[in-house]
């Protein structure tokens, strides 16, 4: 679903990503760990070319989805991201009411029929576990929600546009332990229709939802194997010493 | 000495300080009020002067300004904002970017009397306007431009970037993120700087000496090339180089009162647009 070949990325002369290499397979759940500013973000945000924003920065090698070389001349990048939701480290709600909020990537999609966006911003709040919470108050502000409900709508935003692929950047480490549950079982259900892609920092976290997981040190992908075998029993000696705790 | 009174003497001093910035803007509204109110009625709003300016009232001055407001800001608003919106959202942080930011800072710092005689070389004698609203009113404009675009960029730069970085993850172009996140919510601040520049709009006097006011001319424009009276020149004009100054000091305190309270009408109106605004946000 997934492929980097021969990647590398740099900000300015720091050189952030080496030579990496990785296939991800569709409707799974893959976890990216490593220590901070290994390169982990950087890698997921590849994947919807959010690092395009960022001024002074180069990449080689190339990035598929289904195939196709996303860096392409003839990639259209906001097509692009319609096809690859990406929720963000704090939860990142825009002014505007709940309902709004979900219909945001429709509207801008240029949908104006009014049944349509309200199908599915119901199925959408209804896969992101959230519905129930919000089916009487989708006038209301998505400020008043509690941070992991925002969580939540956010991911539910993503959802509306239809992706295929899901990037979530650390989605659970500024909420609280019950909010990351929650969220950690939408990330459960969601992978029979979605390939998601998590980077986090905590690690029972990745062990917990991940089918497979990429360790990444220093800008380089030291192991990727299945979630099981990366904590189990490692083929390298760094894994090991992360997955551990003797240091990250 | 230890910190708690140090702290105690630190906040006593900031306090008197406060208190004696406000004192003196009561004191300065409350004088204006004092001596102006007693010439406000409903003919002094609404006739011309009269007796070589010794009578009557200022209708026509009152004219005059509104309309170089609404002529400054039709000019001024949308070209501040549209380059706000480039130079902040669009043009990254280059050499020529970082010029034109230092640059329009330094607008901001020339006399204002420079601008009027640029303005009468300009739009009165080379784009051939005369002396005319027009004219008047572009000057005034080019005056505030840099406030609004100064305001305006603080404004943009306020809106938190994880928003954008949202929008734009949602397959929104630039210009959606634009138009329907970054814009509405740096709204209300921006309004602030509208609202500022109003106030400066409506008192200033050099910029339309020589490109509109008229001395005395008690008929109103009838289109935009035509000359009005203006308040704070016509309160010039009365306060000191008027036929008879004695009698037509009350009237020159009613004039100031009467342009504190347009400058403040349209304060209150605007704050309370914004809190609307904010409250649907």
């Amino acid at each position: 679903m997934l492929e980097t070949r021969k990647v590398n990325f740099y900000y300015g002369d720091f050189h952030a990503l080496k030579e990496i290499n990785i296939k991800i397979p569709a409707n799974s759940v893959t976890a990216f760990i490593g220590p901070s500013g290994c390169g982990k973000s950087t890698f997921l945000r590849l994947f919807n070319r959010m690092n395009d924003l960022i001024p002074d920065t180069r990449l080689t090698g190339e990035c598929l989805i289904r195939g196709e070389n996303i860096y392409h001349k003839s990639v259209d990048v906001s097509v692009l991201r319609k096809k690859t939701g990406m929720v963000f480290q704090k939860p990142n709600p825009f002014p505007k009411t709940i309902f709004e909020n979900v219909a945001y990537g429709l509207r801008v999609d240029g949908i104006s029929n009014r049944s349509f966006i309200a199908d599915r911003v119901e199925q959408s709040l209804k896969s992101a576990a959230l519905w129930d919470e919000v089916k009487d108050k989708l006038k209301k502000s998505a400020f008043e929600l509690s941070g992991g409900q925002q969580q939540r709508l956010c991911i539910a935003r993503a959802l509306a546009i239809s992706p295929s692929v899901i990037l979530m950047d650390e989605p659970a480490s500024a909420l609280d332990p019950i909010s990351t549950s929650k969220i950690e079982d939408l990330i459960h259900t969601l992978k029979k229709d979605y390939t998601i892609v998590i980077v986090t920092h905590n690690m029972q976290q990745a062990a917990r939802i991940s089918d497979k997981t990429g360790f990444f040190m220093l800008g380089e992908l030291i192991e990727y194997d299945d979630t099981k075998k990366i904590f189990l029993n490692p083929s390298k000696e760094e894994t090991q010493n992360y997955i551990t705790g003797r240091f990250g | 000495m230890n910190k708690k009174t140090k702290q105690g003497i630190a906040f006593m001093i900031f306090r008197i300080l406060s208190v004696a910035v406000a004192g003196i803007l009561f004191y300065i509204l409350g004088f204006i009020i004092y001596q102006g109110a007693g010439v406000i009625n409903i003919e002094f709003l609404t006739s011309s002067p009269t007796n070589g300016m010794t009578a009557g009232g200022i209708f026509p001055a009152i004219v005059g300004t509104l309309c170089l407001i609404a002529g400054s800001s039709l000019f001024a608003f949308p070209l501040g904002i549209l380059s706000a919106i480039y130079t902040s959202e669009y043009a990254g942080n280059g050499k020529v970017i970082r010029f034109v930011r230092v640059m329009t800072n330094n607008l901001a710092g020339i006399p204002s009397i420079v601008f009027g005689l640029f303005g009468m070389s300009l739009f009165v004698n080379t784009m051939g306007f005369g002396d005319s609203i027009i004219a008047g009113s572009l000057t005034l404009g080019i005056l505030v431009l840099p406030l609004v675009i100064r305001t305006t960029e603080e404004a943009l730069k306020a809106v938190p970037d994880s928003l954008r970085r949202g929008s734009l993850a949602l397959g929104a172009s630039k210009l959606q993120t634009v138009s329907r996140i970054t814009l509405p919510i740096a709204f209300p601040n921006i309004m602030t700087g509208l609202i500022l520049s109003i106030g400066r709009v409506s008192g200033e006097t050099a910029p339309i000496l020589f490109t509109v006011a008229a001395y005395f001319l008690p008929k109103l424009p009838q289109s935009m090339y035509d000359q009005v009276m203006a308040l704070p020149y016509h309160l010039y004009v009365i306060a000191v180089s008027g036929t008879d100054l004695e009698a037509t000091r009350p009237m020159a305190y009613g004039t100031a009162l009467v342009l504190i309270a347009i400058v403040l009408i349209i304060n209150v109106s605007a704050s309370l647009i914004r809190k609307k605004l904010q409250k649907h946000a």
